[in-house]
């Protein structure tokens, strides 16, 4: 135990206490450089863009699913993308506390590898919503959302065909009683999801997957600035997490 | 051998596009159709003449690809 953390602590200093995020690149990814740069432009922090075929994940701290139409959403979104060789360290990740974030298709990737419970089904409308949403932070708890404060409403848009989340009733009753559902739409339900849900999160809330796009709303020129603190969230819990080694190992 | 596979959104799962192929439908003057679910057509051919190993691999690709158990249902031919 004092051997692992001092190693963990060694490696930090190294890098000069930077946290480092890894934004995973499938073949049709196509939101992975919005990502990248949500990233340098709101935080600062060291970022690279990892290939699909990658199967270490070990040098990061918080890895990023982007937005986009892997392997041309065959068969399924998410459904060919979830057996990339990167996929069994990124559940490895996951196992390990790792902060993982799936945005839009990479939300349908996680659900699809069972990262996270549901599916998803064509929005009920069938067009295609490209727009702002309205959404209400509905938990404070997850490390992508600490920086909000509950029952906040965010503007952040949305850009998807297939955004219709469902589950069956029994998840539905597990993700409410364990604070699992991260984001509700306000108003109108853009696509028809179960209980108005845009986002949710596993039951430690360190993987979160959400059908908005965080990385589009870092700035006014944007429309919106309202995705920023997803980022500050995450690095400040990292902070958290290791800051609170240092005084343990003390 | 060939197998042919058939996925389907589940009975009690919303099919939006099915629902918006019977109301076309409707407004054309098919009314008798009450329901529609669209699904997936699949041909597989197997370089397998075993018809009980052939059964079980075909089993294995529904459940970890061909179809999400979540939303889907699937079932399958040999010939």
């Amino acid at each position: 135990m004092e051997t692992s953390r001092s190693v963990e602590l060694g490696a930090l200093a190294e890098r000069g206490g930077q946290m480092k995020f890894a934004v995973i690149v499938f073949p049709g990814s196509n939101c992975d450089v919005d990502c990248y740069k949500a990233v340098e432009d709101t935080i600062g922090q060291p970022v690279d863009y990892v290939w699909h075929t990658e199967t270490d994940l070990s040098g990061y701290d918080c890895i990023l699913l982007p937005g986009g139409f892997s392997y041309g959403d065959y068969l399924r979104c998410g459904a060919i993308a979830r057996f990339a060789p990167v996929m069994n360290a990124l559940v490895k990740a996951a196992e390990e506390g790792k902060f993982i974030l799936g945005i839009c298709n990479g939300f349908q990737i996680l659900l699809e590898a069972g990262l996270l419970p549901g599916a998803m089904l064509r929005n009920r409308s069938l067009k295609f919503r490209c727009h702002p949403a309205a959404l209400r932070v509905e938990t404070t708890r997850t490390v992508f959302t600490s920086d909000y404060a509950r029952g906040e409403i965010l503007n952040i848009p949305i850009a998807h065909g297939e955004g219709n989340y469902y589950c069956d009733e029994a998840t539905l009753v597990e993700l409410k009683a364990s604070d699992q559902i991260v984001f509700r739409y306000v108003g109108e339900n853009p696509n028809g999801s179960v209980d108005d849900i845009a986002g949710i999160c596993n039951k430690a809330g360190n993987v979160v997957g959400m059908m908005p796009h965080p990385e589009r709303a870092v700035s006014a020129l944007l429309g919106s600035e309202d995705g920023k603190r997803m980022f500050t969230s995450v690095l400040n819990a990292w902070r958290v997490k290791h800051g609170t080694a240092a005084i343990s190992g003390a | 051998m060939k197998a042919t596979v058939y996925v389907t959104i589940r009975q009690n799962v919303l099919d939006p596009q099915g629902k918006a192929v019977r109301d076309a439908l409707g407004t054309l003057g098919f009314g008798e159709v009450k329901d529609v679910r669209i699904g997936k057509y699949m041909e597989l051919e197997l370089a397998t003449e075993d018809r009980a190993e052939a059964e079980a691999r075909i089993r294995e690709m529904c459940e970890k690809l061909l179809a999400n158990p979540v939303i889907e249902d699937y079932r399958f031919e040999l010939a």
